[in-house]
């Protein structure tokens, strides 16, 4: 049991602190430096699991069925179509890229941060709008007017997530949970297909959606404060555990910043163990929405693919 | 307190260390190529070399003593500079790679001339250094200015004489062993067969043959088939000092591995694995950093070996797997203080360790440009300082002492007084003497103890 009492830090801002870590590792000199990395995915591993046991056992509490169901109630009146895909510039295959024979997630850890492609909630944007995209680079990057930082994906004709409650279902959806640095929510959005659609939208959107917070900083400190508010917006998906994750690694290569803060299920598996997780997610389903209350957790429950 | 610490050397007499040297800027306003990157003594402690982060190596000659001060011993002056590593460029993964020296290790010396290898992340050098004291004169062909005499004009034939001429010390790459590395070379060792050399980086470990640049020998290999499994890398490696075919190489997990290359061509089981389990009351969000060995240096005897993570010296007999027979803790005031640590990146700094040429004393640095020597017999340690304020010549170094609760005493500092920008990675230990090299951020100490 990690000794959660040092330093009056929680698990979340040292969750935040080491997704900066290593967001920054992709642009220092010398390449991203392999040891520190590993040794920043075990921190955000062992603050994922004081948070994850911090949140069942909070909603071990509130054991009431009504209650959580309220909850799953307003959950479905949101439009499970507002969300928001991650879609990354295509310049190419990342492998073809870099010329390196490793998997797609250590080839997207290479990637110059140039490629990376920040992920809007459509929580806060109209469902048919194009949003406007949120940058994951500092200041000085996010002034630039060049579009290609800022794809945005119309979240138009996706599919609506029969998943939601159908653990057979999840078992195949390919789920990424993202959260968004700019609005500091955390969504779930289908993978693969989403991401299919939001390239062919794409290039329409790009041109005209201009990023309204362009020079606006990202402010790590935040967004993981906030995740305390996600069981009230995240839609009623399934958070997805390392297996959809794995089914879908060929897609990696060709998605996502979800590779930047696609978190943990793909990076590092040794780290996690997925069994537990899983195990530990039916123990508490009861009679309740486990999936609902699980996808809450799912920003916390993946680890920084760097390499 | 103690206010030194003794050396076995027969005697009880302890050591008081005194300032000696310091070479480098003055100024606060450190550049970044000038950061000292690893210290090294050769084998007869002649000679130390330093190298920084701008690729320079700079090595240091000791005089010949000065038998009119007898009270101290010579000193270190500049005996040669060269740019051993540019940085370059990886077209092909986009990757700049960067010019600071990882590691320098001097090979044993065989003739006239001195040579060393230095790497920085990627490639391996092999420099000569020589000395030219004399030159030929007196050429028939050629002038002193070495414009060329027509042939026509010569009437009468003279044969070439070396003069003396003022010393020049010449350094000169000899070999360069390339593209061997996917990863960050961390480490350097030349085998005691005084034929090949290995090096290291984070998943794999190669052997070459010193005068063989086209080829090296895989003989770790830790990549796992699918990287999102990695749960280690190899942080250091060494050969052992007398058997040639045992090497060690420590891991981010805490583990140490001795290796028998007798026993396969592929090394990546080990013959000993060296192994302290947890203990689970100390468990905390950073155990896995704090666990990780910067350092692992074999004792001159072979027989021992040290290892250093982030809090901690630790000594391990080879022949007891289970546990080192020795613990010393460096600076354990810091263990409540991780979280900021881990925030301001000082958690994964890379401290060094090096044993003294009796193996009785170990040293390794700390923050506020502290250092620490632990004597293994007399049980006894002593924290000193590396400052601009205790360097005056021969200045015998007081003991500092970090106070950990809020009841400071009298020359005590107190942990949230330290300066964590001043830290001590890199130390070397003459091999025979009390003499000692520390380097600060851009600065290079040197201390002898005090002779009466």
């Amino acid at each position: 049991m990690i000794n959660t009492t040092e330093c009056a830090v929680d698990a979340q801002s040292l969750i935040s602190i080491s997704l900066r870590k290593i967001h920054n590792s992709r642009t220092q000199r010398g390449g991203i430096k392999l040891h520190k990395n590993l040794l920043v995915s075990y921190v955000l591993r062992n603050a994922r699991q004081v948070y994850m046991n911090e949140k069942y056992a909070e909603i071990y509490r509130m054991q009431q069925y009504e209650e959580v169901m309220t909850v799953c109630n307003e959950i479905q009146e949101l439009n499970p179509l507002d969300l928001a895909e991650d879609c990354e510039e295509q310049r190419g295959d990342c492998c073809g890229n870099g010329g390196v024979s490793e998997p797609a997630s250590l080839c997207c850890a290479l990637l110059p941060v140039s490629q990376l492609v920040a992920v809007q909630s459509a929580h806060m944007q109209p469902p048919s709008a194009c949003s406007a995209p949120l940058s994951l680079q500092s200041d000085e990057v996010c002034k630039e007017t060049e579009p290609s930082f800022y794809q945005s994906c119309c979240a138009e004709a996706y599919p609506v997530s029969n998943c939601e409650f159908s653990p057979v279902n999840n078992l195949h959806c390919n789920k990424t949970t993202v959260l968004d640095l700019d609005t500091h929510v955390v969504t779930t959005v289908e993978n693969g297909y989403l991401h299919q659609d939001c390239c062919a939208s794409l290039q329409q959107c790009c041109q005209g959606a201009q990023y309204s917070g362009k020079k606006r900083k990202v402010d790590f400190e935040y967004y993981i404060s906030d995740i305390e508010e996600v069981p009230d917006f995240t839609p009623c998906k399934r958070a997805k555990f390392e297996d959809c994750s794995y089914a879908n690694s060929e897609h990696l290569d060709t998605s996502n910043i979800s590779n930047l803060i696609s978190i943990f299920g793909s990076g590092f598996s040794g780290l996690v163990s997925r069994q537990a997780d899983i195990e530990q997610a039916l123990a508490l389903n009861g009679q309740f929405c486990s999936k609902q209350a699980l996808s809450s957790l799912g920003a916390m429950t993946r680890a920084i693919v760097a390499f | 307190n103690c206010s030194g610490v003794a050396v076995d050397n027969g005697g009880s007499n302890d050591v008081q260390w005194c300032f000696s040297q310091v070479k480098g800027a003055i100024d606060d306003d450190v550049a970044e190529a000038d950061i000292i990157s690893t210290v090294e003594f050769n084998h007869s402690g002649e000679l130390l070399a330093t190298g920084d982060k701008g690729g320079r190596v700079v090595i240091f000659q000791q005089e010949i003593e000065n038998k009119s001060q007898p009270q101290c011993r010579s000193e270190y002056n500049v005996y040669s500079t060269f740019q051993s590593h540019e940085p370059e460029f990886d077209y092909l993964k986009s990757l700049e790679i960067e010019e600071k020296i990882n590691k320098i290790r001097w090979l044993p010396q065989k003739n006239a001339a001195q040579f060393l290898l230095s790497t920085n992340d990627k490639t391996i050098k092999l420099w000569k250094i020589s000395e030219r004291d004399k030159r030929p004169e007196g050429y028939n062909l050629k002038e002193e200015d070495g414009r060329y005499i027509d042939p026509n004009t010569v009437t009468a034939l003279r044969v070439p004489v070396f003069r003396p001429m003022d010393l020049m010390v010449e350094a000169s790459p000899r070999r360069v062993f390339a593209n061997a590395h996917t990863y960050h070379i961390n480490s350097i060792s030349i085998n005691s067969d005084h034929e090949t050399y290995l090096s290291a980086d984070d998943l794999r470990i190669n052997l070459w043959h010193q005068e063989i640049t086209d080829r090296s020998f895989n003989i770790v290999d830790i990549k796992p088939a699918n990287m999102e499994e990695l749960t280690e890398v190899i942080t250091a490696a060494e050969f052992h000092p007398h058997q040639c075919n045992t090497f060690v190489y420590s891991s981010s997990k805490g583990t140490i591995r001795l290796c028998d290359m007798r026993a396969s061509a592929l090394c990546d089981t080990h013959s000993k694995l060296f192994e302290e389990p947890e203990d689970p009351s100390n468990r905390s969000f950073f155990s896995e950093i704090i666990s990780s060995i910067s350092d692992v240096k074999f004792s001159h005897n072979g027989r021992y070996m040290m290892t250093r993570d982030y809090l901690s010296v630790k000594i391990w007999d080879l022949n007891m797997e289970s546990r080192p027979v020795e613990t010393y803790q460096v600076h354990e005031y810091l263990r409540n203080k991780l979280c900021s640590l881990y925030e301001n990146d000082c958690i994964f700094d890379k401290f060094e360790c090096c044993w003294n040429g009796n193996d009785s004393v170990v040293m390794t640095g700390s923050y506020n440009n502290f250092f620490r020597m632990f004597d293994r017999g007399q049980r006894r340690d002593v924290t000193l300082e590396a400052s601009r304020e205790g360097s005056k010549p021969q200045q015998v170094l007081k003991p500092r002492k970090v106070c950990a609760d809020g009841k400071r005493k009298k020359d005590e500092i107190s942990v949230d007084s330290l300066d964590f920008n001043k830290k001590i990675l890199h130390t070397a230990w003459h091999p025979q003497d009390n003499v000692i090299a520390v380097a600060t951020t851009n600065n290079l100490y040197i201390f002898q103890d005090k002779v009466n």
